[in-house]
């Protein structure tokens, strides 16, 4: 803001008639920054890679990726990313139908449990099952195993199976969330021509509802896709303990293995160019799949669908519904919750072995944590500043100064979005330690840079959607009553946004706030986060406290995204 | 067998309050074989939601429908046939046609549904596409298409069945006026041809009076009048229908002695015959078409009245003129120019006298037409 304010105060910025000066200083800044945070970590990936030293080296990239182990790490991520893009979509299908189409009642409150999986971070998921369903601890396998008399669990968390399971129930509502939009907008009067034409319910099912609502299903998916194939904190949770890596939690085993060392980072860096090509193909497949079908189903006066009763199935379905929305969303939440409170783990879950002892441990008795809580406010509260700032700089420059390279721009920004979190961590250590004479390892500082460059797409991409709806002639008319360059964006523009900012800085602030995959490779002795925290004692084994620890983040997750809905109450949408 | 009755209907829909608004309020209606028949009213009036009963897509509050001698929706009996085995044709304002169907999937939609064999499917397809003006542009997707075509590819698809009765929405509303125009006609000769029976919803009223053979004025969910056009135009029956059907004076009146005197100017009456109807009402609305006024700057038997403002228009010169505290329209052919500010005099051809609608009922309807 500082920043911003300085510029409109500098007069020789606000010359009329020469706002070329302003806004190429904007283009010039934000390129610069950009290059910088996200450009030279890409480079700085492949360059390490290929190059020992000076020397051209292309053998280390091909060993490492023949490696037996890394082998088995990509065919696991390809399982996992199929198995869950598979089973989401089908399962978001599912409810999207039922409420977008039918008459289950109680669709309010349906909606509002598949708004939850989006606020918490999967790894606490992951945590929650494997305390219900961990081979020999989980509390269900134990009565399962007490009940029938048997030595083997009902099921076991801990395997491919559990992983794909739990990312499963976060990445649902990607599908869901997609196809219930494209169904609610779409015009009903397209299924009710069906119907008169003598098709049936089912008919006007296949052939009509479901080829136009495809595209809206083959970019969910692909986001499903994208998400579980750079994902690191389901498997990292659940397979470590069975020696069961994806090519996140192979980079992470790598480097951590080697604690830092030049040659670890090396071998990360030749796997994490293998999960960018992974995962740069899908993209490029969404693409394909999404320009072929692109169709205008919106169009004509809003009436509502007629929806379909579902008669005898209503009560069957909606008791299905409920149960599983419950299994998925509010199981994993009181588990967390109700082993937060533990006196310890593997006691039954009865009120006379609760206190608030692990709370009192964790929020008192420990300064890593109280550090790491301090840590992730600061760090969510400046890189949510810092990067909304950017992203409406950046978002500026594209749509309404649109200067020669503002596809590099454009590009350049929308980048990391395609960079899986924990490769754009190993680019960030090979950029910030020392190399270009700036070593910001162990600090803070790292960290924060690494979230600009990782949340930029966001703040771009919701700074865009808000500055592309403001006209330009609402500027120009500012400047033909006199407003100079600068007055008008001071005055029109920027207020007219301010909604839009202030939900972009939340949009940044809060997956910052339960960020893992990134922080778990930058951080120092002193620099831990919130999810760093959790995930470290977990791992040590103090189950309960992690649990406890973890019911904390929710709290303040959740609070986050209160003030989020009270800010933006006003406004349709976001 | 191809008329459609409508029975003591009613739809009520639920309130988010838990209440509940009547949409369409106890219709009573019996359309004709053959007949083209006009549903017209403000946005609101529920002309929309009674064809949708007709057509299926809502469940009737009360009441039975009828097409032919079978019964398709019967309330008490909780007698309902699904939209799909109706046997209708219809058609939408915003056409839907269907964006991942290309013109001949389009049409050919209804004959798949029903599994007929690719000969006669072709027959019939290329049949309606002839009709419809739209032969060569099998292959090609509506997206492609202008306004125009993409609603007859919607009368296409309604006419390969054949369908005896056809419900039309609003279906020239997204149309330009020339265009609307021409399509009016050819729907009116694809009639003639077929001989199907025709429900007509529009909220124009040159378009309703052009096309039906009847037509009725909705408002609030209650049927106001029905008949033919003419006898509707010549002879409405209210104040509301009056208005809705064409450019319209309402001038306030009081009567006195059997004279009527426009209210805020008690020295001279208006030569007008107060209607029987009237009985003793003491205040009343003179109705009055701009057209149907004469104007002339000499002293007739006319009625004095100063001239307040001269529009040029296209078809006629339009004069806003003043009686007393009151203004109202006049339209005058090119050759009569009348100064602004002058005196003139005026005759009125064919008034009719309404009753003094109270500001309640008016009030009732502005807020209706807001929701």
């Amino acid at each position: 803001m500082a920043a911003i304010k300085a510029l409109f105060l500098r007069k020789n910025f606000s010359l009329d008639g020469k706002r070329i000066g302003l806004d190429q200083f904007l283009f010039l800044l934000t390129l610069g920054i950009l290059l910088i945070t996200v450009l030279m970590p890409v480079l700085m990936i492949v360059w390490s890679t290929f190059f020992y030293g000076t020397a051209f080296d292309y053998q280390m990239f091909f060993r490492v990726i023949a490696q037996p182990e890394n082998l088995k790490a990509m065919w696991n991520t390809l399982v996992v990313a199929l198995g869950v893009t598979f089973f989401g979509t089908l399962i978001g299908l599912f409810y999207a139908w039922l409420i977008g189409r039918s008459d289950i009642p109680l669709k309010g409150l349906m909606k509002s449990l598949f708004a939850i999986p989006y606020m918490f971070p999967p790894f606490f998921g992951a945590m929650a099952w494997s305390l219900l369903l961990s081979p020999r601890a989980g509390y269900i396998n134990r009565m399962w195993m007490e009940f029938t008399g048997t030595r083997t669990p009902l099921f076991d968390m801990h395997s491919l199976a559990g992983i794909i399971f739990v990312m499963t129930c976060y990445y649902f509502p990607f599908v869901f969330l997609q196809v219930v939009s494209a169904l609610e907008r779409m015009d009903p009067t397209l299924e009710e021509s069906a119907r008169i034409a003598g098709a049936n319910q089912w008919y006007v099912i296949r052939k009509i509802t479901l080829p136009l609502v495809l595209p809206a299903i083959a970019s969910g998916a692909m986001l499903i896709t994208i998400s579980s194939l750079s994902h690191f904190g389901v498997p990292a949770i659940l397979g470590f303990s069975n020696n069961i890596f994806t090519l996140p939690t192979r980079i992470y085993a790598l480097i951590a293995r080697q604690a830092g060392s030049f040659q670890g980072i090396r071998e990360g860096a030749a796997l994490s160019i293998l999960l960018v090509v992974v995962v740069i193909a899908s993209l490029y497949l969404q693409k394909l799949i999404l320009k072929s079908g692109h169709y205008d189903i919106i169009k004509g006066k809003s009436m509502r669908p007629m929806l379909i009763k579902l008669r005898g199935a209503k009560l069957p379905l909606l008791f299905i519904c409920l149960a599983s929305l419950a299994i998925i969303v509010l199981l994993p939440l009181f588990m967390i919750f109700a082993v937060g409170m533990l006196n310890a783990y593997g006691l039954p879950l009865r009120l006379e072995n609760m206190s608030f002892r692990n709370y009192t441990n964790i929020l008192f008795h420990s300064k890593m944590v109280r550090d790491s809580i301090a840590n992730s406010i600061t760090l969510s509260l400046s890189a949510g500043v810092i990067t909304m700032f950017l992203g409406v700089m950046i978002a500026y420059v594209v749509i309404k100064v649109k200067p020669r390279g503002k596809s590099l721009l454009e590009l350049l920004s929308l980048l990391p979005y395609s960079i899986p979190g924990i490769v754009l961590a190993i680019g960030v250590i090979l950029v910030w330690s020392g190399r270009f004479g700036l070593n910001l390892y162990n600090t803070l500082w790292i960290i924060l840079i690494a979230y600009i460059a990782r949340y930029v797409s966001f703040a771009m991409k919701s700074a865009s959607a808000s500055l592309e709806q403001v006209h330009y002639s609402l500027e120009e008319a500012a400047r033909s009553c006199g407003a100079t360059h600068l007055e008008s964006l001071r005055d029109i523009t920027i207020p007219l946004i301010r909604p839009g900012m202030i939900a972009g800085f939340f949009l940044i602030f809060l997956p910052a706030m339960r960020e893992l995959t990134t922080s778990i490779l930058l951080y120092g002795p002193f620099t831990r986060t919130l999810g760093v925290a959790i995930y470290s004692i977990n791992a040590e084994g103090r189950i309960t406290q992690a649990s406890a620890l973890a019911s904390v983040a929710i709290m303040i997750i959740f609070a986050g995204h209160m003030i989020l809905k009270f800010v933006t109450k006003d406004r349709k949408g976001i | 067998m191809d008329h459609i009755i409508l029975k003591d209907v009613t739809k009520r829909f639920p309130t988010r309050d838990g209440g509940s608004v009547t949409a369409v309020n106890n219709i009573n209606l019996t359309i004709e074989e053959g007949e083209c028949f006009a549903f017209l009213g403000p946005s609101g009036c529920g002309k929309t939601t009674t064809l949708r009963m007709i057509a299926g897509f809502e469940d009737l509050s009360e009441g039975e429908i009828w097409l032919g001698d079978k019964p398709v929706s019967i309330k008490k009996k909780n007698h309902y046939v699904a939209p799909e085995h109706r046997g209708l044709g219809m058609v939408f304002q915003s056409f839907a046609v269907w964006p991942h169907l290309n013109v001949f999937e389009n049409v050919a939609f209804p004959l798949r549904v029903k599994n007929m064999n690719r000969t006669d499917l072709n027959k019939a397809v290329t049949e309606a596409l002839k009709h419809t003006s739209l032969n060569g542009l099998e292959n090609v997707y509506p997206s492609d298409l202008s306004g125009g075509q993409q609603q007859r590819i919607a009368l296409a698809r309604s006419l390969v069945v054949n369908p005896r009765i056809m419900l039309l929405d609003e279906p020239l509303s997204n149309l330009d006026p020339k265009l609307r125009e021409s399509m009016r006609f050819e729907i009116k000769q694809l009639q003639k041809k077929f001989n199907f029976t025709i429900i007509f919803v529009t909220h124009d009223q040159s378009e309703a009076m052009a096309i039906s053979d009847r037509m009725l004025v909705m408002d609030m969910g209650n049927i106001i009048q029905s008949d033919t056009p003419t006898t509707l135009y010549n002879k409405p029956t209210s104040k509301f229908v009056y208005g809705f059907l064409g450019l319209s004076n309402f001038l306030d009146i009081e009567v006195r002695d059997g004279k009527a005197y426009p209210t805020g100017e008690p020295e001279r009456s208006i030569p007008f015959e107060i209607p029987e109807e009237a009985g003793s009402a003491t205040e009343g609305v003179l109705a009055s078409r701009p057209n149907e006024i004469k104007i002339s700057r000499e002293e007739t038997t006319g009625y004095p009245v100063v001239v307040e403002k001269r529009l040029y228009q296209t078809f006629c010169i339009e004069y806003h003129v003043r009686i007393g505290t009151q203004s109202i329209r006049v339209h005058a052919p090119h050759t009569n120019v009348l100064e602004e500010g002058s005196t003139a005099h005026i005759e009125f051809k064919n008034p009719r006298w309404y009753p003094h609608e109270s500001v309640e009922d008016e009030r009732a309807r502005v807020e209706r037409q807001v929701i």
